[in-house]
């Protein structure tokens, strides 16, 4: 038995650091820090180009002096049916988005399953039905697509990949590297519902929750927004990683800091309970039905209301203001008047153990 | 939740710190022994609200940040068996061992998941009796009581293939220990309030009364904390040492018998390591001879996986409140979360990961 006293007798104790990580982790699809890394250390030495490296939500290319959006994502959400949608509208609205972001009207889209053997047909036949009653109703045609079946065990029921063209506006360029000092920052409504409703579902988590997803397609919310106003310097839909990633990306790229207000940002009760409960911060919860604009200061007001007039942003508000002050760092000013920082996560948040 | 509001209420807040800067006549130097603390005064800035009239210092309740190399070398070498499915609370995965993870393990191919109870991994051992069911049961004295159930539980279901592989810490042989050091500045302590749930206060009232020094069971939402600091401060300024209990919604005298019943009977007391400290004598848990049926070390014969803790960052200092995390050379630079040299830096719970999520905008790297 020994006794330790203090630093003398006790020693600095604590482990080397990890050696580079010699394999995929979960943490690299999280939308952190790992997924950046992946991009830096990987696909961007091998894969870089003009196009490619401005790491925006959608390419854009023109042809013809006729500005084109492409963007393409894959999903592989667990369970594939869940409260507010499921695997086959979320396929679509992601693509939507992601198109939306760079103020592209949604026109065409491609979509890939991956099946796993012994997927119930009827399970295929409602998430098929699903996609196309999500595209019609966002008016994208799905014009091509591809099966692949593998072994059972090797995929979890279904995956699906989506890809989207679409026009984009005239007159308009968005990026995240765009946002200036004073700017407003704008969110179209609640955050967290759609990764807590997940989570509740794929945990079987035992208690009463009310909360949908929300996903949707937003793309006639940006119509409606830019109708209002052309001084919005960019739109981030905040999905993995949630708001306090898709921020702290804007602030890295733009070379700003960000301040927000913490009593102005708007989570529903019954979300905030449960991430309580389950050690969660809503600012790193998925989101698939909510978009985050920095607008001018001239036009915060405009746009504000521009999105308050439509059914998905009736609950927008403004939650912070871009700084001079602590660039690439996105600090949230407290309840109490203290700040702290809002950061990225490294990977996926991890519940607490008390 | 809107019961939680009115412990969050910015007014009340900076009503409590105005009077704890108003009685305060020095910075008199305070520690919260609980990580979760920790999490909340930075979260909320407390630091910033009292100014200079304490020093809040941050001790080593930390469950994940202490739980020895060895053992997270052990589940790992337990979630590399094949026949092994290694449950753990979530934020265990990232914690580096000697050489690697429990994330990495899983990415080898290791069946590694995370629970939020331990009663959901006596459910998994039930449902799949073909796999070998682990639990890898740490923490506190607050953690003890449901891994104590979850042993109980799986007893009565005759369950053969559920273990727990159990490193358990005691709270208050770490605080003796630090007050017997020559170099404690330590002059008030604001008790756990959850393990004070389950164990009430007559442990902290023989540390107040063998080292003359106020303590103060607090809870964990901002107001909680500050009125724990206040009635330390109006201790210190009166020259008293007492037990009090800020946390009276939640923490009754005498704790909760039915979970110290549980734990009486399935745990006993022993020495253990803490990782960053060493080792303390009496301070942890572990399995009663009659269950060592449940008990992961025994049956899968793990005495062996040891190791040394290399000499590398400041945890000991930083759990033992002699230094504040922003003093560590590496922090933030070549100790972050995504690279931790050392566990305070692993878990949100951990001292130095609070300082680089939440305060990392106010210092100088």
């Amino acid at each position: 038995m020994t006794k330790p006293e203090t630093k003398e007798s006790v020693g600095f104790s604590c482990p080397v650091p990890l050696p580079a990580g010699g394999r995929v982790l979960l943490g690299h699809g999280s939308g952190g820090k790992l997924s950046a890394e992946l991009l830096k250390d990987v696909f961007l030495p091998a894969l870089g180009n003009p196009v490619l490296d401005r790491l925006e939500d959608q390419a854009v290319v023109t042809l013809n002096g006729v500005r084109l959006a492409i963007s393409t994502d894959s999903f592989v959400v667990k369970p594939l049916f869940f409260k507010g949608g499921d695997i086959g509208s979320l396929a679509v609205h992601g693509t939507i988005n992601d198109l939306a972001m760079g103020a592209a009207r949604p026109l065409w889209m491609s979509v890939a399953f991956i099946l796993e053997e012994g997927l119930p047909m009827e399970t295929l036949r409602r998430v098929v039905a699903s996609m196309q009653d999500a595209a019609a109703k966002a008016g994208v045609q799905i014009i091509t697509g591809d099966t692949k079946v593998v072994e059972k065990g090797s995929a979890d029921g279904m995956y699906i990949n989506t890809t989207g063209i679409g026009r984009v506006r005239e007159g308009i360029s968005l990026s995240a590297s765009q946002a200036q000092v004073g700017d407003a920052i704008i969110v179209s409504g609640m955050l967290g519902d759609h990764g807590i409703a997940i989570l509740a579902e794929r945990e079987g988590l035992k208690f009463e929750t009310e909360v949908r997803s929300d996903s949707a397609a937003l793309h006639d919310l940006v119509a409606t927004l830019l109708d209002a106003t052309y001084e919005v310097r960019c739109l981030r839909d905040p999905t993995r990683g949630g708001l306090s990633s898709t921020l702290n990306e804007i602030a890295g790229s733009s070379w700003v800091g960000m301040e927000l207000d913490e009593a102005t940002i708007p989570v529903r009760e019954q979300v905030r309970g449960a991430c309580e409960m389950l050690g969660l911060d809503p600012m790193y919860v998925a989101n698939e039905g909510k978009l985050v604009a920095i607008v001018s200061p001239a036009a915060a007001e405009s746009a504000l209301a521009a999105l308050r007039s439509h059914p998905l942003g009736a609950e927008a508000r403004i939650i912070g203001r871009v700084t001079k002050e602590h660039p690439r760092m996105v600090v949230m000013r407290t309840t109490f008047g203290t700040t702290r920082i809002v950061d990225m996560l490294a990977g996926d948040q991890l519940p607490r153990i008390c | 939740m809107k019961y939680m509001d009115e412990y969050r209420d910015a007014k009340i807040a900076r009503g409590i710190a105005a009077e704890i800067r108003r009685r305060s006549t020095r910075p008199w130097v305070l520690m919260e022994i609980c990580g979760g603390q920790t999490h909340t005064l930075m979260r909320y800035g407390i630091d910033e609200l009292l100014g200079n009239s304490v020093e809040l210092v941050h001790g080593p309740g930390c469950p994940v940040c202490v739980t020895p190399l060895e053992m997270i070398d052990r589940a790992n070498a337990l979630a590399r068996r094949p026949e092994v499915t290694l449950l753990s609370y979530g934020d265990m995965l990232r914690v580096p061992g000697s050489e690697t993870d429990l994330f990495h393990v899983k990415a080898e191919g290791g069946d590694v998941r995370i629970v939020y109870s331990p009663t959901d991994a006596v459910e998994l051992a039930r449902n799949n009796p073909d796999r070998k069911v682990v639990f890898f049961a740490i923490g506190f004295e607050t953690t003890a009581p449901a891994h104590a159930m979850a042993v109980l539980q799986a007893e009565r279901l005759g369950l053969k293939n559920f273990s727990l592989l159990v490193s358990h810490v005691l709270v208050p042989p770490a605080i003796r220990m630090l007050l017997e050091s020559s170099r404690n500045r330590v002059q008030g302590f604001i008790a756990p309030g959850h393990v004070c749930t389950v164990v009430g206060v007559t442990e902290y009232e023989e540390l107040a009364r063998d080292f003359h020094v106020p303590i103060v069971v607090g809870g964990f939402e901002p107001i909680d904390l500050l009125e724990a600091i206040r009635m330390l401060v109006v201790q210190l300024e009166e020259g008293r040492a007492e037990v009090e209990n800020s946390y009276s919604r939640t923490v009754q005298y005498g704790g909760n018998r039915v979970a110290q019943d549980a734990v009486e009977r399935v745990f006993e007391v022993t020495d253990r390591k803490w990782r960053g400290l060493g080792e303390i004598a009496s301070s942890g848990l572990r399995l009663q001879e009659k269950y060592a049926a449940f008990d992961a070390e025994r049956v899968f014969g793990l005495q062996d996986v040891r190791a040394e803790e290399p000499s590398e960052c400041i945890s000991a200092e930083v759990l033992l409140g002699h230094k504040k995390p922003t003093d560590c050379p590496a922090f933030g630079t070549r100790c972050t979360p995504e690279k931790p040299l050392g566990a305070p830096m692993v878990s949100t719970e951990g001292a130095c990961a609070a300082y680089h999520q939440y305060r990392r905008h106010l210092v100088t790297l």
